[in-house]
């Protein structure tokens, strides 16, 4: 094989963050025409080691190479200027702005709005993007934003690519549109680095596979010679199983009886249509759907966050009894055991607080209980000692404020409360989203026990194949009614996907 | 009819010399709160113009004596104010763009003390000149200042509309537009703009955002403190006493949220505070006092009125810079 010069060399490169030490020793190189997916579990440092090639964060120590030149890439500025852009996680677009200002943010000479949309709409032609140059962001759609983002930095002459979990945030529908953009770019000879956790992706995209562990560098492997289960490997450091396993459930009772549900937002369109199900205890009920069709409306209204127009919650204790949960107060509810875990797109948005450590937000469950007028703070200390430890999360320590936390760790500290404040209903929404692959098992773990406890689990997921294998019975939800009910052991992929595309008639068992 | 025509020609030129102080505040504290700076400095900032000013006006005055020559009388007490003002915004910068104090804390702190500053040197000079009231008197140097291109006795309603002020006055609409200009149709108010909103963007942009926030708010400081010259030097006719600016400056941020952040349209409302906060001396005598502080609410209370409006209209253009009162680290996660 002939010698190629890599693109960007990256050599011993070590960063910390006070006593986090993010990357350390990294050397690896990016080539172009090739698309590079860097691997890595959450809170490996793979967007530390980026951030750097950016220009956001200076290494501490160690030596970066463009095109075999040694560089010092102080800024950002300096990034654009060896043809480095970077695509964050978290848009860097101002919202009042227009997507041509913001593209042309930061350039030099004088300000020709005119002559910028020119250009945009010719990178925009070349590739295959869509954007309205004079259209507000706060007006656009998260992928609209995404693709502002890459015409930006294309925009700039950028050259090599990385992309920070882009897919995190898209439909599956978007996320193709954008591989397509990417192999264009690729073949027209740029250099990409693609961050993601999801192994599907990585398989459909890229060229080559780039693993980190714990801040250091692991290896690579041309992604046609590799495996899902083998990159798994390489990102944990020891063999990981990965086959969720589907205990058969144990007695099953009914636990919850949801009849007729209607829900209206605010604008007044229904976003629930006389939903019907029962969960039974010891057993996971997975709820797919196309994102929107009513699961978090569903799942707030079991909860008692969301007013509901016409129907019934109604919870059945062992011994039979039934308490209607309509109309009753979410405290009121949360203490009856169901326990909602929603994990939002913007994780930090619902269900903790960024600045407290991690003892007080999981004593946001608990500091009502008790009659003393001091909050038990001991209790509390021993849940997060026993989420991180369980869920491995990596903390500096208890004392650490969650902003600090990298995004899949804030996750884990939010799910891992919620399944440990012992529930007998357990609502969980997008609970592995933005976790990497080992996490992600982790969790299905826990929510297996949770089953085996006798818990009834209600389970809205993103992923289909997870879904299936996870949940005894699947409801489909379409444009807000069910549109029909699967047994996990026997549907298949197909069949639950043509359910949440079209009313799939009177299915219900 | 005519009685309310020559009510509103005797209201306007005194309407615009009350809002000559607020519109340059106010585009002062614009051009700070773009680049993400609540600057609750600018009353103490605009106290410091004055007094620093009224330093040098004072001592050009008793070296020059008799003859006294224009250039240096208008130039002397200008560049002073200027300085005083660029320190005082200066200050304020090393204070939150550099040790990332807590804005609002800053801001008032730097309004207490640049009210004491005034104070002290202004009772200074008062012992200084041995004057037997406690006040100063420039009319030497006021005399240059306010001087204007028509007698404000003319009988001509247009000249007495717009050619009977100081050049501060003209000045200080001049530096609106031009703010105005600059923020919406330059590269650097772009950048500026971008900074205030979002400052991690305007980061990884390639824009420097401490370089941006420090001259911002020292030249916001600069045209804010000129406010409190035109107040000493035009409005008072040269005259300084402790504390008689008032609450001119919290007026001039008041102004601030009143024009949404639109240095262009506080060229009117500036004249529409200023007639607000006068209006008391046009209610008829023999009213009850307590009328007349009613009146004086005026301001503040169209402002609360504007704050209103604009939130329930939720427009994003017409809110605050988003990341106005924090503070910006590249490293933070």
């Amino acid at each position: 094989m002939e010698k190629r010069v890599p693109a960007v060399s990256i050599r011993n490169v070590s960063k910390s963050f006070g006593r986090v030490q993010a990357n350390s020793h990294v050397s690896m190189d990016i080539y172009r025409g090739e698309i590079l997916a860097l691997l890595g579990e959450n809170g490996s440092g793979k967007t530390t080691l980026m951030n750097m090639l950016a220009g956001i964060y200076f290494p501490d120590e160690g030596h970066i190479a463009i095109d075999g030149r040694e560089v010092v890439i102080a800024s950002p500025r300096d990034a654009y200027d060896l043809g480095i852009g970077m695509i964050h996680q978290h848009f860097k677009l101002v919202d009042v702005l227009t997507a041509a200002e913001n593209i042309v943010l930061g350039l030099k000479g004088r300000l020709d709005l005119k002559a910028a949309s020119r250009r945009i709409r010719e990178i925009c032609d070349a590739y295959g993007f869509e954007v309205d140059p004079n259209q507000k962001i706060y007006d656009m759609s998260v992928s609209q934003k995404q693709t502002v983002e890459i015409v930006k930095v294309l925009y700039r002459g950028a050259d090599i690519l990385i992309l920070d979990e882009p897919t995190a945030v898209l439909t599956p529908q978007e996320s193709d549109k954008l591989f397509a953009v990417l192999r264009n770019m690729r073949n027209d000879g740029k250099a990409i680095v693609i961050i993601t956790h999801k192994m599907h992706e990585v398989k459909a995209l890229s060229d080559r596979v780039a693993v980190l562990r714990k801040g250091e560098y692991i290896g690579d492997r041309p992604t046609a010679v590799t495996s899902e289960q083998e990159m798994t490997n390489l990102m944990v450091g020891r063999p990981v199983s990965l086959n969720i396993e589907r205990p058969a459930p144990h007695d099953p009772k009914p636990r919850l009886e949801v009849k007729d549900l209607t829900v209206r937002n605010e604008e007044g369109i229904v976003r629930l249509d006389h939903v019907s199900f029962t969960a039974n205890s010891g057993e996971i009920l997975g709820i797919a759907g196309i994102s929107g069709s009513g699961q978090k409306e569903l799942l707030e209204a079991i909860a008692g966050l969301q007013v509901t127009e016409s129907g019934s919650v109604t919870y059945i204790e062992d011994d039979g009894r039934r308490e209607e949960l309509i109309g009753k107060d979410p405290l009121a509810i949360q203490e009856m055991g169901v326990a909602l875990s929603f994990v939002p797109e913007d994780r930090l948005g619902m269900g903790l607080v960024a600045n407290m450590d991690l003892t007080d937000n999981m004593m946001l469950r608990t500091f009502r209980s008790g009659h003393s007028p001091f909050t038990d703070r001991k209790g509390p200390r021993h849940v997060a000692e026993s989420v991180v430890e369980e869920l491995e999360v990596s903390t500096p320590g208890l004392g650490t404020p969650v902003r600090q936390l990298s995004g899949g760790n804030v996750q884990k500290v939010l799910v891992g409360r919620e399944i440990t404040s012992a529930p007998t209903v357990l609502l969980t929404a997008y609970a592995v989203r933005g976790l990497d692959i080992n996490s992600s098992y982790t969790i299905y773990d826990l929510i297996n026990r949770q089953k085996e406890k006798g818990v009834a689990v209600i389970y809205v997921g993103e992923d289909l194949d997870v879904l299936i294998e996870l949940s005894d019975r699947i409801l489909v939800l379409c444009g807000g009614r069910v549109s029909g009910v699967l047994d996990g052991g026997t549907a298949t992929k197909e069949e639950v996907g043509l359910l949440m595309t079209k009313l799939g008639g009177d299915r219900n068992e | 009819m005519d009685n309310f025509l020559s009510f509103l020609i005797s209201l306007f030129p005194r309407a615009v010399m009350q809002g000559t102080p607020l519109l340059l505040g106010s585009t002062g504290e614009t051009l700070t709160e773009k680049s993400g700076n609540l600057n609750l400095g600018i009353p103490g900032i605009m106290y410091v113009g004055a007094i620093s000013g009224v330093i040098g006006a004072f001592f050009y005055e008793q070296s020059a004596g008799a003859n006294m020559n224009a250039f240096l009388a208008i130039g002397i007490p200008l560049c002073c104010s200027l300085l005083g003002s660029f320190l005082m915004g200066l200050l304020y910068c090393f204070l939150t763009v550099t040790l990332r104090a807590n804005q609002n804390v800053a801001g008032l702190a730097l309004t207490t003390f640049g009210v004491g500053i005034g104070n002290f040197f202004g009772g200074s000079l008062i012992k200084l000149s041995g004057s037997a009231v406690p006040a100063i008197v420039l009319s030497g140097t006021s005399s240059y200042f306010s001087a204007s291109i028509v007698d404000s006795s003319t009988g001509n309603w247009f000249a007495k509309l717009f050619l009977t002020y100081g050049f501060l006055a003209y000045a200080a609409v001049i530096i609106a537009l031009v703010a105005s200009y600059v923020l919406g149709h330059t590269r650097t108010g772009l950048h500026l703009r971008a900074v205030g909103e979002s400052p991690t963007t305007a980061d990884a942009a390639g824009i420097s955002v401490g370089r941006y926030k420090y001259v911002a708010t020292c030249i916001g400081s600069m045209i804010a403190g000129l406010g409190g010259l035109y107040y000493i030097m035009d409005y008072t006719k040269g005259i300084w006493a402790s504390d008689a600016f008032g609450d001119r400056g919290w007026l001039a941020i008041a102004l601030v949220i009143f024009t949404i952040w639109r240095p262009n349209v506080g060229v009117g409302a500036s004249i529409l505070f200023g007639g607000l906060y006068i209006l008391h001396m046009y209610i008829p005598s023999g009213m009850n006092l307590a009328v007349k502080e009613l009146y004086k609410m005026l301001p503040y209370v169209v402002t609360i009125i504007v704050l209103i409006i604009t939130s329930m209209r939720n427009k994003r253009e017409n809110q605050p810079p988003q990341s106005l009162g924090l503070p910006y680290f590249r490293e933070e996660r």
